[in-house]
């Protein structure tokens, strides 16, 4: 008698041209033709990134994730949530990329008995067992040439034989006896601003998503605090389970016992009823004319509130409706392209300098004959704001308890666009 | 040809050092060469053999074959090895059951390894091995496991229980090892309590009968502690756990909530949302006007929020949850409909999941927004959001009836862009409209009429044939209009079929002179020369009505028709509740229930939300009807005629009952006896609000408690008007002429003692919409300056120059100068304290000088801040009653005109006025720079020269200055 199983049965990784290139059962196996549902999902999708997360087949049901352009197809035989077993994937991903460098179809297959016992250390009958980086990390080594080398002329392993030490502890993120020649701990606050801007230049919503990645790489058993300047912004967060709760909830500061390297220490979200500044603007003018084979474009871009702080890296794209066949533009700075077979624009701009905005004007040849197109092009745009974080977050102070030596600490802030869409 | 092998030479290499070798073995033999390379002497060939095998079955080849042979490597003392060879074993073993035996002794040897790594990898690898001979010799091993002095261990094995338990339920029953398990749910280590419950939850799944997760008060606060300890993933199996647990009582149910609200915070979102559903089930527990109830409600929409900017994956899951919980408790996310706006590069199953949350959410208040977003999808590229987007339209019509003319002009844009998929979905959704309010909208038939040929899917060919026949006696040529359609009646689907069948009944019942015919051909096509029953069927019938009783078929047939309800597509109450007690599982991403989701279902129990069983003194009816009723007996017959509406929007809105709803002071009651009875209606009810308000805010009786009946009762009070026959109250009289902004007189900023000779004095203006700093600098020292620069440091309301300080000529001793500085609204914001305070740098050649100076809030106040009237009320109703503050203005000695026009010159609009026993009420708004509005309400009393004056706003701190300007306004 088969009964259903809990939890996460198999997973099937599928790379973009639609072949299985990994399989791995964690309960009995299951036949890989229960993939056929999922690639017939993939064709009907218009977009890569459309397959739906959810696809149900008569016994089992599919949960996917994209990423790396790898779909990440796990199939669980019974109710399970489906949270749990995407949030399980991302760990998956996040694990490979930790330990291979990046997160491809080749470095999968350079790297698949590692994968393999990953996989297995991950997951026990579908139950998550260890997917702590670090506490994996002890359990099997993550692969270096150096290593791959020794291990051939020594004949030893990659696999640790020691019980990891976090495992048990009550701070299971970290491993005891980290040891450090330099003492360091840096925190990264970025933030992200997603924005809709309408036709006229006013905000339909603006939102930031920011984040304090942290790179900590300090001896022993650090016991940190860190502290806010204003930490009233924060009334949206989610916390790396080293925080403890109870102490940010008193007296709003960050007090925890780190783990072992890189972390996102918290995430936060500054919504629209707080005040989001908008760093730039947009002013445009993509006209057709009912009738004429030409259509005008004009774009011109500026900074608004960026605190001082210059714009960089800015990057404009935006999807012209299928009836434009080619641009005549004239950027007045930096490069543009036009891909008639997809009708992507992209205006790689660099710096604005507000006392010359860049500019991107000229015409757009469309269809002989064709109707004036219906749809608006959205304008996206890509910046970073260096050193200035957008919601004005800044870090009052860091400390350290627990050990005696003076750690470097370092403290950047960015802020970069997120989905920052103007309608036209 | 030399780079060639060079290239060679590389991939040789790279491949020597990486797994990809194991892949390029395609040569037949392969099988027989693994089996060389496993038998051999050396390590390290035997270990790299296995590797290959585990490839190789890694990417799906078959090599079951080899089972002997890599069982044969088993027993070694190197780790890596070992795992490897244990994988291999997980993967085969069941179809070489009789060779798994022979991997038996070295499991149960490896059982009791002085290492616990390789105790629990065993006892771990064994459950694994689905063969009933080998589960026999794991009982042994596995008891000694569960009380392995390692938590490492213990934990292990609490999952190889269950896998156990799944391969041979009886045999972990008559061993004993579920009160083991139970045991462990006390054990000392959190890691080891999660995974006994998930172990238990997932063997109680099996026997829902079985009373194994015993939960008590006891067991539940064990949980709890663990919870704060244990891994992510232990959370969620705590969590989920806890879900099914009733709580005894309030009290115990608001401790179990005090406790996993912390998890909202967590950056996992499977824990966030198991938590979400603890608390929404237990939140069904409270008594509402608990504190703590509306401090829940409050944290729920943060995290849910924050859902929403993960992955889309995860969005997706999110949203469908938050389509259920919208449902069940709309409060909750009543005020973030902007984050359900969808970007137009959101993946499709997002944006159509995002579009009906956004019409759930639909209100009167945020119609306009809603609304705009619709029309704004209605252009994009994506066909099946698109249409998506236009029912979506339809279905705010029907939702919010003050919104239905503008849904309908919406509609009518739409169709007018001849966009074939577009017109039909929107002439679908039209026909609902009509349905929801007849006789309102029939005038763009005509409209419809001429978009007849485009329409080419069944769903809109039959609603706009139902629409003719519906409508046959208004549209004149309506005969041919169905007649045309009768042509190709056999080609047409069912659903048109049926149909025109019906409309042509119709058209004859209403013009039965001029339709005999096709009525005829109609009835002879349904009943001869078709073969769908259920159109015979019909046909029939109708035929009979006609011939035996024509009265009767007009009576069947032209029945008015129920009106179809507000939203068509809510999920069935019971469902709606056992899928809330489901939230984060599969049913609830695919609002099934549960009991759909078990293979084989064996017994599922329903779960319900758990009723209110109070221990506390709450024991007001939850009853509206009786509560409203009984507490204003004697005013409730004469006051208002609408009463019955006024309860049914409060039953609607599914708020707090208004708890002691104190009587209306008999003075109001009084008074309305001369007055139209709505006018009457509104009146109290204003009455009611407003004058307890003279004394004190949260306190008043008649505000209800806490947060639900306040505002339920605005908008039952205002919404009257609209329609009714209190229109001409909001007729303005006419307000007298605007007069010029206020300007306060400049004062003394910056003291020349301070700024060495430097005076500074200076005040703010508005003019012609522009924010001007007028400055008057004077030169009291004895040298020239010149370079005169000037600097804000961030402010409240982001105000910055909008370009230089125009001093051209230096400034000579002695001398004045006057300049004026356009303000910008554009620069960094800080918040200030207080709110108007301006922190200012001005540069001279000397030094440079700081002071700070506070500018009246009215400059702020744009040109275009006069609200729609409808808007107002909507708004005023939507601001919290917590966000009012109440002012007194002294000593002011205008009447209400003159104060009206006064404050309009300030930008302060003023929109109604009306008269209630000489005391005069004035309803204003006021829009600052950054967008926020500010509504008053200004009371001037004849005779009294104090004004009574209320703030709503839904950024309160800026009542306070806004109330300053009023008294500056008003007394200057």
């Amino acid at each position: 008698m088969q009964l259903p199983a809990k939890m996460i049965h198999s997973l099937f990784l599928v790379n973009s041209s639609g072949d299985i290139f990994l399989e791995k059962h964690w309960k009995s196996v299951v036949s890989r033709s229960v993939c056929d549902y999922f690639f017939e999902a993939q064709e009907r999708a218009s977009e890569p990134e459309n397959v739906p997360p959810v696809i149900p087949t008569p016994h089992h049901y599919l949960i996917s994730v994209l990423r790396h352009r790898i779909y990440f197809v796990a199939v669980i035989q019974s109710e399970v949530p489906p949270l749990f077993v995407i949030e399980f994937l991302h760990r998956v991903v996040d694990t490979f990329q930790d330990y291979f460098g990046v997160c491809t179809e080749a470095a999968i297959k350079d790297n698949v008995v590692v994968v393999y016992e990953l996989l297995e250390e991950m997951l026990d009958n579908g139950f998550p067992l260890a997917t702590e980086s670090n506490i994996l990390k002890e359990l099997i080594k993550p692969p270096t040439i150096l290593r791959t080398v020794v291990n051939t002329i020594t004949g030893s392993t990659n696999v640790g034989e020691q019980l990891p030490t976090g495992q048990l502890s009550v701070v299971p993120w970290r491993r005891t006896g980290v040891k450090y020649t330099n003492n360091e701990a840096y925190f990264d606050v970025v933030e992200e601003i997603d924005a809709i801007i309408d036709k006229s230049g006013s905000t339909i919503t603006a939102e930031i998503q920011g984040v304090i990645d942290a790179c900590v790489k300090l001896t022993g058993m650090p016991d940190l605090t860190l502290s806010f300047m204003n930490p009233r912004l924060l009334d949206d967060v989610s916390f790396h389970p080293c925080v403890r709760f109870k102490r940010w909830e008193a007296e709003r500061i960050l007090s925890f016992i780190p783990p072992d390297g890189n972390f996102r220490l918290l995430s936060y979200h500054v919504s629209c009823q707080n005040l989001v500044a908008i760093p730039v603007y947009v002013k445009h003018n993509i006209t057709f004319r009912e009738g004429s084979s030409q259509g005008r474009f004009e774009l011109t871009l500026g900074p608004k509130q960026t605190m001082g702080k210059g714009l960089e890296a800015v990057l404009i794209s935006s999807q012209l409706p299928r009836g434009v066949l080619n641009t005549n533009l004239n950027p007045s700075q930096g490069t543009y392209n036009f891909d008639p077979v997809t009708k992507l624009l992209s205006w790689d701009v660099g710096k604005i300098n507000p006392q010359k905005l860049p500019s991107l004007k000229g015409s757009m040849s469309l269809q002989a004959g064709a109707s004036k197109p219906d749809e608006n092009p959205t304008i996206n745009i890509q910046f970073k704001i260096q050193q200035s974080a957008l919601s004005g977050l800044k870090v009052n102070r860091l400390d350290m308890y627990g050990e005696k030596y003076k750690p470097f600490k370092g403290i950047k802030y960015m802020t970069k666009a997120g989905k920052f869409q103007v309608r036209t | 040809m030399e780079w060639a092998n060079q290239l060679c030479e590389n991939r040789q290499f790279g491949s020597k050092m990486t797994d990809s070798k194991y892949f390029t073995t395609t040569k037949k033999g392969e099988i027989f060469e693994l089996k060389a390379e496993l038998n051999s002497d050396k390590k390290e060939k035997k270990k790299e053999a296995v590797k290959k095998v585990i490839a190789s079955m890694t990417v799906g080849k078959d090599v079951s074959a080899l089972f002997p042979d890599v069982v044969n490597c088993m027993q070694t003392d190197n780790l890596e090895l070992k795992k490897l060879v244990y994988l291999y074993l997980m993967n085969y073993a069941k179809s070489q059951p009789d060779m798994a035996i022979m991997a038996v002794n070295t499991f149960v040897k490896d059982c009791e390894d002085a290492n616990p790594l390789i105790r629990a990898l065993a006892v771990r690898t064994m459950g694994c091995i689905r063969v009933d001979k080998i589960t026999e010799y794991l009982c042994e091993p596995l008891r000694k496991c569960l009380k392995d002095e390692d938590p490492y261990v213990r934990k292990t094995a609490a999952v190889c229980v269950a896998k156990l338990h799944d391969i041979n339920a009886q045999l972990v029953e008559d061993q004993g090892f579920l009160d083991t398990l139970k045991d462990l749910i006390s054990d000392s280590n959190p890691m080891v309590v999660a995974n006994a419950v998930a172990a238990l939850s997932e063997i109680a799944e099996s026997h829902p009968n079985s009373n194994l997760l015993d939960l008590n008060p006891q067991s539940i606060n064990k949980l709890l502690t663990a919870l704060n300890e244990c891994t992510e993933w232990g959370q969620i199996f705590i969590l989920d756990c806890l879900a099914n647990y009733t709580p005894r009582d309030d009290r115990e149910s608001q401790s179990i909530c005090e406790r996993v609200t912390p998890r909202l915070s967590h950056a996992n979102s499977a824990v966030v949302l198991s938590a979400v559903k603890v608390l929404m089930k237990f939140m069904e527990m409270l008594p509402k006007d608990l504190d703590y109830y509306s401090t829940l409600l409050k944290k729920l929409a943060p995290p849910l929020v924050t859902l929403l900017s993960a992955e889309p994956e995860l969005q997706y899951v999110a949203l469908r949850n938050i389509n259920l919980i919208v449902q069940k408790r709309p409060e909750i996310l009543k005020h973030e409909m902007k984050v359900f706006f969808v970007k137009y590069n959101d993946p499709i199953y997002v944006k159509l999941e995002k579009l009906d949350i956004m019409i759930r959410l639909a209100s009167q208040a945020n119609i306009a927004q809603v609304l705009a977003e619709l029309k704004e999808y209605a252009t994009e590229v994506d066909v099946d959001f698109v249409r998506k987007a236009v029912r979506a339209i339809g279905r705010c019509a029907i939702k919010v009836e003050q919104s239905a003319e503008r849904c309908v002009s919406t509609l009518l844009d739409l169709i007018q862009t001849k966009v074939n998929y577009v017109v039909q979905e929107a002439i679908v959704v039209i026909k609902d409209i009509f349905r929801k309010y007849p006789n309102k909208y029939e005038s763009v038939i005509a409209t419809l009429c001429e978009n007849l040929d485009s329409l080419d899917e069944p769903e809109a060919r039959a609603a706009m044939i139902w629409i003719v026949g519906e409508y046959a006696e208004r549209i004149d040529n309506a005969d041919e209009l169905l007649e045309s359609f009768l042509e190709g009646f056999h080609d047409e689907s069912t659903q048109v079929q049926l149909q025109l069948l019906t409309a042509i009944v119709k058209l004859f019942l209403k013009k039965p002179t001029e339709t005999q015919e096709l009525v005829q051909q109609v009835l002879s096509l349904a009943t001869q020369d078709s073969d769908n029953p259920d159109l015979r069927d019909r046909g029939y019938i109708y035929w009979r009505l006609l011939s035996t009783d024509p009265v009767a078929a007009k009576e069947v047939v032209l029945a008015e028709k129920p009106l179809i309800s507000e939203e068509t597509d809510l999920i069935e109450p019971t469902l709606l509740e056992e899928l809330i007690c489901h939230i984060g599982t599969l049913a609830s991403v695919y609002h099934k229930p549960p009991s759909a989701f078990v293979e084989g279902s064996r017994g599922v129990m329903h779960k319900r939300l758990p009723a209110r069983t109070g221990s506390g003194e709450s024991t007001e009816s939850p009853d509206v009807g009786t509560a409203a009723g009984g507490s204003a007996p004697e005013a409730a017959p004469s006051i208002i005629p609408s009463q019955g509406d006024l309860l049914g929007d409060l039953l609607n809105l599914d708020m707090a009952p208004p708890t002691t709803s104190g009587p209306p002071p008999p003075t109001t009651g009084m008074q309305m006896g001369g007055m139209d009875l709505l006018g009457g209606g509104l009146d109290s009810l204003m009455g009611d609000e407003s004058e307890p308000l003279g004394g004190d805010i949260g306190g008043s009786p008649a505000m209800g408690a806490g947060f639900g009946a306040a505002p339920a009762v605005m908008p039952a009070s205002l919404n009257a008007p609209v329609g009714g026959g209190l229109g001409d109250l909001f007729d303005l009289g006419g307000v007298g002429m605007p007069m010029g902004a206020y300007i306060p007189p400049k004062i003394v900023w910056l003291p020349a003692m301070k700024a060495k000779g430097l005076e500074i004095s200076g005040t703010f203006a508005r003019r012609a919409g522009v924010i001007q700093m007028e400055l008057i600098l004077t030169n009291k020292a004895m040298s020239v300056m010149t370079d005169f620069a000037i600097q804000f440091n961030r402010n409240s309301f982001g105000l910055a120059p909008a370009g230089p300080l125009q001093v051209l000529t230096p400034l000579g001793p002695n001398q004045t100068i006057e300049v004026s500085l356009p303000l910008s609204t554009v620069g960094p914001v800080m918040k200030m304290d207080p709110l108007n305070n301006l922190q200012v740098a001005v540069k001279n050649n000397i030094d440079v000088f700081y002071f700070s100076c506070q500018y009246p809030i009215s400059m702020l106040f744009v040109e275009d801040g006069k609200m729609e009237r409808q808007v107002f009320l909507a708004t005023w109703k939507d601001i919290p009653n917590d966000n009012e503050s109440q002012f007194q203005i002294k000593d002011c000695h205008l009447n209400s005109d003159a104060a009206s026009s006064k404050l309009q010159g300030s930008n302060i609009f003023t929109i109604a006025k009306r008269t209630v026993e000489g005391q005069d009420m004035l309803y204003m708004s006021i829009k600052l720079s950054n967008g926020i509005w500010v509504l008053a309400e200004l009371r001037v009393q004849a005779g009294n020269s104090n004004y009574t004056i209320s703030l709503k706003c839904r950024a309160p701190e800026v009542s306070q200055c806004v109330f300053q300007c009023y008294e500056a306004v008003l007394k200057n």
